[in-house]
């Protein structure tokens, strides 16, 4: 038998949201599990380790929180949350409590895909054991990790070691959304974590040395009220 | 004239009240006798008996059978509420359960003796304040009363009897209750059964036929109820002739003012005064003038007359408060003022007498100065064996030390004088003294500056006026010299000491009046809820020094605490909460320094307002000071009646406005509707459209036509997911339910995110972006600035050909930021640009479009929450300007350089 291809997990209840994704993923080789409920989802996820799980925040006998924190008790599979828009705050609880990346509802095939397949990415490399790749291209922006060279279009960028620090962090998550927090902690250390004010300025000197249009990036990515995305591009 | 035969409206009108006021209320039903063993209680036992059979819900709330047989038994037939334990001093005691009774609300209750004073813990002083209490809450009542209680007849009572009655009810009660039952027993007959014990158990019964119950005293006491069950029989009569007539039998013509001072004798001439009152058929107030020299006294005579102005106030006389220096002349202002017709004064006592040598007596000058008004002068003697010890002499209070002070400045001007001697005329000399004997009435008060001039005399004698170091003279001039010294130097000392209190006088008035005047200032120029409870707490703070809180009644009659601040510690105590529970439903004064649940910390005025019950005042003054005197409760009310009123208009004015807002609502909720109907249904007519054409005739399509149809379903549902959100954050602005989560940023940020979620729809535009390296950076919430950019972007993709360039711009001025997303689409009608931010507005060209028009009103709410501004222009050259502002208040946070790992360079 050739390679079944990954399998996700869909934790869901809304039976249309199922169906759409049912007729959808297959087409693109994904196998696809689904259960109604997070008591099921759990049991699922146990039993039949998905590549991946999406979890749908608004499930009606578990909170999605506690779904991301009894599932992280004993795995680290990718979890990508499903949410409507103006819920922030439940999208960063739920990132700073395990969840891998997220997707904002109504969302279109192209961008789940794309969501899936760095999620899928980023389990390969730390299923296979091997130390990441210490250069990272996306477009004409390179950076190695090793050697703390930066280059955009071949030309190295002088960063100062705070701007390193944080698109080294970003690297290391390249195209997940990373939050706030999360930056703030790895780079200032675990005092700074509430400083949001810090972050936003060193991304804003980031932007001016690493992007041709600042106000309209292509590799700094804002995520309004969440965090940041390094966006990989071919 | 017929005129003259039409009832009196205001008669009229009181009538009615009268009547809506029974309706309501309980009846009360009094069984009257003149000394106790007429058989008070056995009628009302057998009364209710007789109401028992009748069907009515009768039950004993208290009934004292002082162990008499027949008593007793007709007890045993009737339901019984159990009696609330107390613990006092150690003794248990029962005592009538008011808050039982209220809770079982049984038709007919009986409580006897209506004179009984409650044990201190409980919430009123007094047992007729409980009945009160429960006449209102609508349950009738029977109750037992002798005669000797009655407020009015105290004195009498005690004149004849020679025993002084504590325990009086006010006359009010006996005259407002609904029937009055006399129960009466001749004295031999009553005497008998004393005899027999049927009163009293035998060993009692010796003690009192030997004590009370003389044959004197019973008969005595038997004219005096039998008067007054007649008198009330006659007024009756009275009321019963006015409304059947219509017509005014007698006018009121008669007004009595009943001056109070602060002795003993107060109460006895309130009496009095009232006892006039009722004969006469008159209204009357009791005046309590408080003179400067009543500060001087003892504190137990001051209490004297706050204790006869409650008096009043229960006998159901008016009572005011001045404050004066002359007492004939205010009391006859006063009295000419309000037109009074009679003046009932005290006799002085003794303690005057003195006093009326300098200034003539002041029944004297009241009688000559009152001129056509009546003035009568009751017998104003001690209250014989009154509750109250007799207050200490005045004498014992006397601060010996500013005598000393008078003397010491007597020596002091013979010190100045003995220098002056040898080259001044006497006549000189004598002015040091005068100086001196001025100092003192200034300094130290009338007392020692008489003193002072005596002293200064003898000493000028002894000392300069030959022969020296003798009290004799040997001019006999000299006796004139010092005759006309002592008089000069007691008048002039007087006239000091009299300027000083008036001006003291003048000071008090000037502190109320001010008072009250600040803040009624202060309520008039305040609209706000809050401020207007801040103005009263704050006022009443300071005037009182205590701490002040004001609860407002909700709509569903509870009290809750209001206005800025931690609330005063005492006002968070459920017990507090409680009473001023009571106050609010009852609109009494309760807590301290009242009759009702005076174990209250804080005193607890009801607020008013002219359409009823506002709230409470409550006021916890230093529990080691006295409770407000009668000027602080006059005062405090005064301050009570202008916050009632104030908060009321402020409520009023609070719930008009959420009428109008909520008529407002209504309307935006309509209009909300009738354009997301059509907004929704527009969008997914074109989806069911398109996809039963899918599914039901798929394989006659081609595949262009498959893909537009595709397309269709796919826009439409983009569509109604941007109206969904749009709808959303509209709620949500608009409920508040949302805080703004402001942090500072740049800017560039929030149009990196904006664009980049417009991405695919901006696909065929030219985007020109132009922000300032150095645009200082905003503190915003930058999903919702977001919003604004995307709602302003999708209007201007909306609204302009494909292909036309968009503009988006960012520029600092002093204090603001300003934001532009510019088009060269066809711009507005003239007049528009101002609409286009109303709600389910659209331009007239755009009318034929997409779009509840929401976006922008959404923009706009968000804008204005930040502090900006946000409006639309015609652009030169052609096209549309939206322009928005957001203000820069304060300095971004400074950011730390990250700590240099080791080896770490770049």
């Amino acid at each position: 038998m050739s390679d079944p291809g990954p399998t996700v997990l869909l934790v869901e209840d809304d039976p249309q949201i199922r169906r759409f994704l049912r007729a959808t993923l297959p087409a693109h080789g994904i196998r696809l599990l689904e259960a109604g409920t997070g008591g099921d989802g759990l049991a699922q996820a146990a039993t039949r380790t998905p590549d991946v799980v999406l979890l749908d925040l608004g499930l009606p006998d578990l909170e999605g929180i506690e779904f991301i924190r009894r599932l992280r008790e004993w795995s680290s599979m990718p979890i990508i949350v499903l949410s409507a828009r103006g819920l922030e705050r439940d999208k960063v609880a739920a990132l700073d409590t395990g969840a891998d990346d997220y997707l904002t509802k109504p969302f279109g095939v192209e961008e789940l895909l794309a969501r899936l397949r760095v999620a899928l990415r980023h389990r390969a490399a730390a299923g296979s054991g091997a130390p990441a790749s210490s250069l990272f291209t996306s477009g004409d922006l390179s950076v190695d990790l090793a050697g703390h060279i930066v280059r955009v279009g071949g030309r190295e960028v002088r960063l100062t070691p705070t701007e390193f620090k944080l698109l080294a962090s970003l690297v290391r998550y390249a195209g997940k959304v990373v939050t706030h927090r999360h930056l703030l902690v790895e780079v200032w250390g675990p005092g700074a974590a509430a400083n949001t004010h810090y972050l936003r300025v060193q991304m804003h000197g980031l932007r001016h040395k690493l992007e041709a249009t600042p106000a309209r990036p292509r590799y700094l990515i804002t995520e309004p009220g969440v965090g940041y995305r390094l966006r990989e591009e071919a | 004239m017929s005129g003259e035969k039409r009832p009196d409206p205001d008669a009229l009108l009181a009538k009615m009240r009268e009547e809506e006021r029974s309706s309501s209320r309980g009846r009360l039903r009094i069984f009257f006798g003149a000394t106790a063993g007429v058989g008070k209680t056995y009628a009302m036992l057998e009364a209710a008996h007789e109401r028992l059979l009748g069907g009515i819900d009768v039950v004993i709330g208290h009934v004292e059978t002082h162990g008499r047989p027949e008593t007793t038994a007709l007890v045993e037939g009737l339901p019984a509420l159990a009696p609330r334990q107390v613990n006092y001093r150690g003794r248990l005691l029962e005592e009538f359960d008011l808050d039982a009774a209220l809770a079982r609300r049984p038709g007919l209750l009986l409580v006897d003796e209506l004179a009984h004073t409650n044990v201190p813990d409980s919430r009123h002083e007094r047992r007729y304040q409980d009945v009160e209490e429960l006449l209102r809450a609508g349950i009738d009542v029977y109750t037992t009363l002798n005669v000797q209680h009655l407020e009015s007849l105290n004195d009498l009572v005690a004149q004849v009897t020679g025993v002084v009655v504590r325990e009086t009810v006010p006359d009010s009660v006996l005259e407002t209750a609904d029937e009055v039952e006399l129960i009466d027993l001749p004295p031999d007959e009553l005497l008998t059964r004393l005899r027999e014990g049927k009163v009293y158990i035998p060993e009692q019964a010796d003690r009192a036929l030997a004590g009370f119950f003389k044959k004197s005293n019973l008969i005595a006491l038997r004219e005096l109820a039998l008067r007054s069950t007649a008198d009330r029989v006659d007024a009756q009569m009275e009321v019963y002739r006015r409304a059947e007539a219509g017509e005014r039998t007698w006018p009121i013509t008669e007004k009595i003012l009943v001056c109070i001072s602060p002795s003993p004798s107060a109460i006895r001439v309130v009496r009095a005064g009232r006892r006039l009152a009722r004969r006469l058929r008159a209204d009357w107030t009791a005046l309590y003038l408080e003179q400067p020299r009543h500060f001087r006294l003892p504190v137990s005579d001051r209490d004297y007359a706050v204790q006869a102005l409650r008096v009043a106030e229960e006998m159901g006389g008016e009572t005011v408060m001045l404050a004066g220096y002359d007492a004939v002349e205010e009391i006859l202002r006063f009295a000419r003022d309000n037109n009074f017709s009679k003046i009932v004064v005290g006799k002085p006592g003794r303690f005057w007498r003195l006093w009326n040598l300098f200034s003539g007596s002041f029944v004297g000058r009241l009688a000559q100065a009152s001129g056509d008004i009546d003035v009568f002068i009751v017998h104003g003697g001690r209250e014989k064996g009154a509750g109250r010890a007799a207050p200490a002499p005045a004498a014992g209070k006397i601060d010996w030390r500013r005598y000393a002070w008078g003397a010491v400045t007597v020596a002091a001007c013979t010190a100045v004088a003995g220098l002056m001697f040898p080259y001044f005329a006497l006549a000189n000399l004598i002015m040091v003294y005068l100086v001196g004997v001025v100092m003192v009435a200034n300094r130290w008060g009338r007392g020692p500056s008489i003193l002072a001039a005596v002293l200064s005399v003898a000493v000028f004698d002894f000392l300069f006026v030959a022969p020296y170091f003798n009290f004799a003279v040997s001019d006999t001039e000299y006796v004139v010299t010092f005759a006309v010294m002592l008089m000069v130097g007691v008048l002039i000392s007087s006239l000091t000491v009299r300027i000083k209190e008036q001006a003291e006088v003048a000071r008090q008035r000037e502190r109320r009046t001010s008072a009250l005047y600040s803040l009624s200032r202060e309520l008039a120029s305040t609209r706000s809820l809050d401020a207007m409870i801040a103005a009263v707490r704050h006022r009443v703070q300071e005037l009182f020094e205590g701490q002040a809180a004001i609860f407002l009644g909700g709509e569903d009659g509870r009290l809750a605490i209001r206005g800025d601040g931690a609330p005063p510690s005492f006002a968070q105590d459920a017990k507090e909460m409680a009473v001023a529970q009571w106050v609010h439903e009852h609109s009494e004064p309760a807590g301290r320094g009242t009759a009702t649940l005076a174990g209250a910390q804080a005193l607890h005025l009801p607020l008013v307002g002219s359409r009823g019950p506002v709230g409470v005042l409550a006021i916890a003054l230093d529990p080691a000071r006295r409770p407000p005197g009668p000027d602080q409760m006059h005062l405090l009310e005064a301050f009570a009646n202008q916050a009632a009123l104030a908060l009321e208009r402020a409520l009023l004015a609070r719930d008009a406005h959420r009428q109008r807002l909520a008529a407002e609502g209504e309307k935006l909720r309509n209009a909300i509707l009738a354009a997301v109907s059509h907004d929704l249904r527009t969008p997914l007519a074109a989806i069911t459209g398109a996809a039963s054409s899918l599914v039901s005739s798929d394989d006659r399509l081609d595949a262009a036509a498959r893909r537009e149809l595709v397309l269709t379903i796919h826009e439409e549902a983009q569509r109604m997911n941007r109206l969904a959100n749009n709808l959303l954050e509209m709620g949500r602005l608009q409920s508040k339910t949302i805080a703004l989560r402001r942090e500072w940023q740049p800017l560039e940020e929030v149009f990196g995110s904006a664009l980049h979620q417009l991405e695919t729809s901006m696909e065929d535009r030219e985007v020109m972006l132009r922000v300032p390296e150095d645009l200082p950076q905003v503190a915003i919430d930058e999903v919702l600035i977001e919003r604004v950019l995307v709602n302003l972007l999708e209007n201007a993709l909306r609204y302009t050909p494909h292909g036309t360039p968009i503009e988006l711009r960012a520029s600092a001025s002093p204090g603001e930021v300003m934001v532009e997303v510019l088009d060269r689409g066809p711009g507005f009608v003239p007049g528009e640009e101002g609409l286009i931010f109303d709600k389910f507005f659209r331009g007239q060209a755009a009318r034929a479009r997409h779009g509840v028009g929401l976006g922008l009103a959404v923009a706009r709410a968000i804008v204005e929450a930040h502090g900006g501004r946000i409006w639309a222009e015609n652009r030169e050259g052609g096209g549309a300007a939206f322009r928005f502002t957001l203000p820069i208040k304060g300095e971004p946070p400074s950011v730390p350089a990250v700590p240099r790992e080791p080896g770490g360079d770049t």
